[in-house]
């Protein structure tokens, strides 16, 4: 079969293709109504064309998106598409008039449309597309879009060598972990591989637990079998037969993509018995967890699949002794995602970026207070302030940036004046976040981080699995002083009990659920002291978001009485006669903020 | 517990359920470590995981019920309440909770308070970007729907649309 270019792709063999990405995050947004009405489109028009389905190209503040590529004419993304103007965005495009389009793919000649190229634009240039190279480019669900794109070839290429071989070339290239800790991945590979036991076993971590990361959920869903492939490398390196890939329940989509992915490898013989002609067997199973957190932790995964949910004492680590009992690898979905990219594409491509420390690209999660939310692929070592305000496109309008919480219920905030910090794993932990799975979260000045710290600990807390007594019994304490906190009925001593507390369960859980929990409310101490003192010594919510301690009033001079406040009212809480200022019933209302968005007059306020 | 007791808790659910129970059983084999997909499948099929017919997995597997549930309980997944024709799951995830999950959360529950309908708090479903986020499951067809971006507002005319095309 002979290779693809990004051409070929993109224009197929018809005289128009139409890109339609189906993912997570573009369904949400009506990307199926939008598919059928191009389908509806087509057979009306009787145009010679095809809609090829895509997977998601990580920027979601477009979403749904759709790329078109016509004769003759340069590939146009159109942005943010309602099935209403599929009619109009085609006709148009058809008879050469790309206005409206969001960006150009590529130019095929001179002619510019007026059209910026989406590689001048600060979301996709600053991007180095390593790991992520296919997403919203090939069909997910073709193996053969795959392997055109140079898809198997590391494996290929990985069953060429020795085992010892394929280890030293991820040495080589310095990969760590990406799913968190930064555990070096050869290191990993080299105690499984050293273990002598009749049986071994590889799992695939997409247990994607981390509110605010989904870079794992979109590689699997946009290229599947860039995962497959780097877990049967894995796999022969170590010596195991069998693999697990683990995906929980609120990611459905994710695991059928991978499921399909596991039943195309196997017809195309890249699993099995005698892979690729040689002596090496092995098979995946695809495991749906039901969803808990504390299974990203590979101990807790590996009795997960036993069937019960609980992490254990290490050592023995799992490379050592693992899924029953036996030497077990465990590696994150874009680890593996890298192994085989390295393999196709060769170490140096990949240590070309990064740090000293820590090599190669890493997907970032930017989602919050930006203006475009998406997954950037970046260097490792890319600053905080790079990501936040040149790729994700610094604060909505009027806003300013307060913090960015890297890391989820795990990680920690980081304030704006260290914004000039590198994402890497050491500079993070130095202060006070995790790398995690790069999940960040940007905190405006509509967040209070003390309702944050305590929306982490309520998170921790539920998902403690309560084995261990510091994680179950220390984060309900926290949680309960961070509760009276929020409510205004904190107390100056406080403070001091939640950093020793803290300190405390840092040093002294099973887990690393328990290891970690603490973090946000550490940091948030560590930074923004003076919004706790505010909520303790003077019961206010700085930025009005703590509910017991807001109040929605109507300003009697801008209230035309127009009733519009009391329908949207959801408890009946305001009253009033028609052209008369209307009143909010403190005691009734639920400070949902429906009033404040729904009145016309500007005349209702927080305080 | 005795063998007397099972029979008692067998004849106690309607035939067809246990005779489903068993087949789920015997599907994925009677093994402590298929607990999971075990429940999984039954909830695909009850819509949540009454207490009667997870006595009846636990004497079939032989585990303890007290293991049973403390599996089904730790899972966000599985549920040990009956629901309604839709369940409205909104993500209590960082991105939502941010931009005013709870809001959202309390808007559909009032608005969804005379129909059969449940709402509940849920992990992240990965849609960050799209925050706040809803997945809206149709417990009869098991269809799946995501809806983002939403306020207050938007909650309840989904909330309205649903309510619409429930039998009365």
């Amino acid at each position: 079969m002979s290779k693809y270019s990004l051409h070929e792709i993109i224009y197929g063999h018809h005289d128009l293709r139409v890109h339609v990405p189906i993912s997570s995050c573009t369904l949400a947004t009506g990307a199926q109504e939008v598919y059928r009405a191009i389908e509806d489109y087509i057979k009306r028009t009787g145009v010679s064309a095809e809609i090829h389905r895509v997977g998601c190209m990580g920027l979601c503040f477009l979403d749904p998106w759709i790329m078109i590529a016509g004769k003759n004419l340069p590939p146009a993304i159109y942005a943010n598409v309602k099935p209403l103007d599929v009619e109009k965005i085609l006709d148009r495009y058809l008879s050469e008039d790309l206005s409206g389009a969001y960006a150009l793919r590529f130019r095929i000649d001179d002619k510019d449309y007026g059209i910026p190229l989406l590689d001048d634009k600060p979301e996709w240039k600053y991007q180095v597309r390593f790991v992520s190279r296919n997403c919203g480019i090939i069909d997910p669900e073709s193996i053969d879009e795959y392997i055109r794109t140079g898809g198997y070839e590391g494996l290929r290429k990985a069953l060429k060598m020795k085992p010892e071989e394929v280890i030293e070339v991820v040495r080589k290239s310095g990969l760590r972990g990406r799913g968190g800790a930064g555990f070096p991945t050869w290191l990993k590979w080299k105690i499984t591989y050293e273990q002598k036991s009749d049986e071994k076993y590889v799992i695939c971590n997409g247990d994607e637990g981390d509110p605010g990361a989904f870079m794992n959920r979109l590689l699997a869903e946009s290229d599947p079998h860039r995962v497959v492939e780097g877990l049967i490398i894995a796999a022969y390196a170590v010596g195991a037969t069998k693999g697990y890939i683990f995906v929980r329940a609120e990611k459905p989509l994710m695991a059928d993509r991978l499921e399909k992915a596991v039943v195309e490898a196997r017809k195309k013989g890249f699993l099995g018995e005698k892979i690729l002609g040689t002596s090496f067997n092995f098979d995946i199973e695809v495991y749906r967890s039901a969803g808990a957190f504390v299974c990203g932790e590979e101990t807790a995964l590996i009795a997960a699949i036993e069937g019960r949910a609980r992490p254990r004492q290490r050592p023995p680590y799992p490379a050592v002794s693992g899924l029953w009992g036996k030497p077990t690898l465990v590696n994150n979905v874009e680890t593996l995602a890298h192994v085989a990219t390295i393999f196709q594409v060769g170490v140096e491509e990949f240590t070309k970026y990064g740090t000293e420390k820590s090599k190669g690209t890493k997907m970032f999660c930017v989602t919050g207070a930006v203006k475009r939310t998406g997954v950037y692929e970046v260097p490792v070592g890319t600053t905080i302030k790079k990501l936040v305000y040149e790729l994700a496109g610094g604060p909505i309008e009027g806003r300013k940036v307060k913090a960015v919480q890297v890391g989820g219920p795990s990680g920690g905030c980081i304030p704006f004046n260290l914004f000039d910090l590198e994402l890497d794993y050491e500079t993070l932990q130095a202060y006070g976040a995790i790398m995690g799975s790069g999940g960040l979260v940007v905190i405006d000045d509509s967040g209070c981080m003390v309702n944050v710290a305590k929306y982490f600990t309520d998170f921790t807390l539920a998902e403690s699995c309560g084995k261990c007594l510091p994680c179950r019994v220390g984060m309900k304490i926290m949680n309960d002083i961070l509760g009276r906190i929020v409510n205004g009925e904190g107390d100056v001593s406080d403070i001091e009990v939640l950093r020793d507390l803290g300190v405390s369960i840092i040093k002294t859980s099973l887990c690393g659920l328990g290891g970690s929990a603490p973090n946000p409310v550490l940091s948030t101490l560590r930074y923004f002291d003076n919004e706790y003192r505010e909520h303790i010594e003077n019961r206010k919510c700085p930025a009005k978001v703590c509910p017991k301690l807001v109040t929605y009033v109507i300003i009697n001079e801008k209230c035309r009485g127009c009733g519009v406040c009391a329908r949207q009212c959801p408890a009946n809480a305001i009253t009033g006669a028609a052209g008369k200022p209307h009143y909010i019933d403190s005691s009734k209302c639920v400070r949902c903020g429906a009033c404040l968005i729904s009145c016309p007059f500007g005349a209702i306020e927080k305080t | 517990m005795s063998r007397v007791e099972i029979s008692k808790i067998e004849y106690a659910i309607e035939t067809d359920v246990l005779r489903l129970v068993e087949t789920i059983i015997s599907k994925h084999g009677c093994n402590r470590s298929k607990l999971i997909p075990i429940l999984q499948d039954i909830q695909n099929e009850l819509k949540y995981l009454p207490r009667k017919v997870l006595e009846v997995v636990s004497s079939k597997l032989g585990v303890p019920i007290s293991d049973i549930i403390s599996v089904a309980s730790f899972y966000h997944q599985f549920r040990l309440e009956p629901v309604g024709e839709y369940v409205f799951q909104v993500c209590f995830g960082t991105a939502c909770y941010l931009r005013g999950a709870s809001n959202v959360y309390e808007a559909l529950k009032l608005a969804t308070s005379k129909v059969s309908i449940t709402v509940e708090k849920a992990r992240c479903f990965g849609c960050c970007s799209l925050a706040p986020v809803v997945m809206v499951i149709s417990t009869r067809t098991g269809e799946k729907y995501i809806h983002g971006r939403l306020n207050t507002n938007d909650a309840r005319k989904i909330a309205l649309k649903y309510s619409a095309t429930i039998r009365k």
